[in-house]
């Protein structure tokens, strides 16, 4: 088991996060800004408590799997990806420029990722496969995947659920970035998909609701399978921009692109909060 | 901070689109919602089906103004295909948007059960279709979608050039009594000469004459390959015909085969993979007649697709005014070679 880092320096790396993930959706001029914020803290729990993943050990095969179903909430993948010493983070630089191996959404050219992702309604199935796979094999790693809820109307989702109990994979969950935002407006509004507990819990899934900031909550929850015999689903509770006041929970931060004074009321907006934590702020 | 996209045509093609008389329209999408918008308040049996895609597809205004026209579906295009066609089987006019790359992809089933083997009359409307959504790379990219489509009985495959074709196939599509796909992008493009032609199921335009080699051209490809028509004849004195094809299927195989015959040498462009597109349409077309011609494709080549805007990405592949110009060139002179 490795160290835990503590509450308090989980909450420091997630303004960490969030400062680089706005950086490089301004510097890219594009990007997922909403989903992107409302899965920091999920991914900050994932990497740094719970996954068996860093770059020297990513090609064994027991290493632990995340499959972001979610792919456009990719620049908070790479900055996370790069604080896990995948690769430079200054490699953001070239996010979605031409030639770059750092396109828009996941992908296997980046080191850390494990999938190509972006089209939704994918990740479910895929990680159902690596599940089963280390039933087949008897292998201990276990097998995460973040879903949108508004992803959820895909119903590709509901085969792989299906398919999921059906082969009783306790090694994998399902984590369920619950911000109750799509691009159009409120998902139960789109097209309402409540209560997923139930939905769930019927496919034969154990089933978690928690708070999605919460780093205590999110680890409880993702530390070891639910229940033994299902596979377990996490519907954390997020809000959509989170971290930056004017975001939060504002449906056309979707991939909406900070303009200079917007980026620079966010920035101090963190920085503040970064500061209290007494340290430099990063220029 | 951040670098802007290049602008899609050079400082030079620019100059040349504007000795043409050409003027900047407007995207197609946008020309597609409010052609949609206008047909749809006349006519209340017009529906618009979405899958979260509404605002993509510009249709915000269509959803406020006409709120009991619009069927929102959520995150799942293989329903919008299936319940586009069941709306369609009740007589409504149905249009079915969506990012071409996943209509095309996850509902392919759908779109060739539900709709064009069971004859019901669904627009399919591919929303940022080809490579518009640049950078956010192949999920998001439909350059297969003629491919497939092309491969699917009682479908027409549409791809409009300009505001001018857009509106045309929209208005097309309001009437036509049996399947069509049609092909949007997202960046604003030149008004292409011609304006008020008739638009007809089936028929190529010719946009500029010549003998000497022949563009077939479709979709957002076809105002670079007459810009390099206009580059050749200024800098080589070569007299090229250029072909707007919007019906990738049905074919005009009129227009082609005399292009092919009467030019000798013919450079198909396209916004999709080489495989399966107009290009090899026209190749088999060609062959299949017993034309002689020399031939060359541009589109996509059968690789991994660079990073990048649409812009870079079209200039990365050769299939801006430069890229064509040259494969036209070396054509060109390949035949002249050849005949010497
Ligand atoms: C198959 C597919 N359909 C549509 C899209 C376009 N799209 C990207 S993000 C998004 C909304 C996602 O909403 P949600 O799953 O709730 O994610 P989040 O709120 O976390 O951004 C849509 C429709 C896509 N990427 N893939
Ligand atoms: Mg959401």
């Amino acid at each position: 088991m490795r160290q835990r880092p503590a509450d308090r320096e989980l909450a420091e790396k997630s303004l960490r996060y969030r400062r680089s993930v706005l950086k490089w959706i301004k510097h890219a001029g594009a990007g997922h800004t909403g989903g992107s914020l409302s899965c920091v803290d999920i991914l900050n729990v994932l990497y740094n408590r719970i996954l068996n993943v860093a770059p020297d050990t990513f090609g064994d095969p027991m290493r632990d799997r995340y499959v972001q179903s979610k792919g456009h909430s990719v620049e908070a993948l790479f900055v996370v990806l790069a604080d896990q010493g995948f690769y430079p983070e200054a490699e953001l630089e070239t996010l979605c420029r031409y030639q770059s191996h750092f396109v828009g959404h996941p992908t296997r050219k980046v080191p850390g990722v494990e999938q190509n992702t972006g089209a939704l309604g994918h990740g479910l199935s895929v990680a159902v496969g690596m599940a089963l796979a280390a039933k087949l094999d008897g292998a201990p790693y276990r097998v995460f995947t973040l879903l949108g809820d508004g992803e959820l109307a895909e119903g590709s989702n509901w085969e792989a659920a299906m398919s999921g109990a059906h082969y009783n994979l306790d090694n994998l969950t399902a984590i369920v970035d619950c911000n109750t935002l799509q691009i159009t407006g409120r998902t139960h509004e789109v097209m309402n998909n409540e209560p997923l507990d139930e939905k769930f819990a019927a496919f034969g899934w154990a089933v978690r609701r928690v708070d999605g900031h919460d780093f205590t909550a999110l680890t409880e929850a993702l530390e070891k399978p639910l229940e033994p015999g299902k596979p377990s689903v996490v519907i954390a509770m997020t809000r959509k921009g989170r971290g930056v006041s004017f975001m939060e929970d504002v449906g056309k931060w979707h991939h909406g692109v900070p303009d200079d004074v917007e980026y620079a009321k966010a920035i101090t907006e963190i920085d503040e909060q970064l500061s209290a934590f007494g340290e430099e702020v990063p220029a | 901070m951040s670098a802007p996209a290049p602008p899609m045509h050079s400082a030079a093609a620019r100059e040349i689109a504007e000795a043409l008389g050409l003027t900047l329209g407007r995207a197609n999408l946008e020309i597609f919602a409010e052609t949609l918008l206008e047909l749809a308040r006349a006519n209340g049996n017009i529906l618009a089906v979405t899958s979260d895609s509404r605002g993509s597809g510009k249709l915000g205004p269509f959803g406020k103004e006409l709120p009991r026209q619009i069927v929102e579906v959520g995150i799942a295009e293989q329903n919008l295909v299936g319940i586009a066609a069941g709306l369609a089987s009740a007589g409504k006019k149905v249009f079915a948007v969506s990012p071409a790359c996943f209509l095309t992809a996850r509902s392919l089933e759908q779109v060739k059960n539900d709709v064009a083997y069971s004859d019901q009359p669904v627009c399919l409307v591919g929303i940022s279709a080809g490579v518009s959504y640049g950078a956010l790379g192949s999920t998001h990219h439909s350059i297969h979608d003629f491919a497939v489509l092309r491969a699917i009985n009682n479908l027409a495959v549409v791809a409009p050039a300009d505001n001018h074709e857009a509106a045309a196939a929209v208005r097309h599509a309001a009437r036509a009594q049996t399947p069509l796909y049609l092909r949007f992008g997202k960046s604003a493009l030149y008004d292409l000469p011609g304006r008020g032609a008739p638009f007809v199921h089936g028929a190529a335009r010719v946009l500029r004459d010549g003998a000497d080699l022949a563009f077939i051209a479709t979709g957002e490809t076809v105002i670079h390959s007459l810009l390099a028509a206009e580059y050749l004849a200024r800098t080589e004195g070569l007299q090229c015909r250029v072909l707007s094809v919007p019906f990738v299927k049905p074919l005009d195989e009129g227009a082609v085969l005399a292009a092919a015959r009467e030019c000798g040498a013919v450079v198909t462009a396209e916004e999709h993979m080489v495989h399966g597109g107009l290009g090899e349409a026209c190749a088999a077309l060609v062959l299949r007649a017993g034309v002689s011609c020399r031939f060359r494709t541009a589109a996509f080549p059968d690789e991994y697709t660079v990073t990048g805007s649409q812009a870079d990405i079209f200039r990365h592949y050769g299939l801006t005014m430069e890229g064509l110009a040259q494969t036209a060139l070396t054509l060109a002179q390949s035949s002249a070679a050849r005949t010497a």
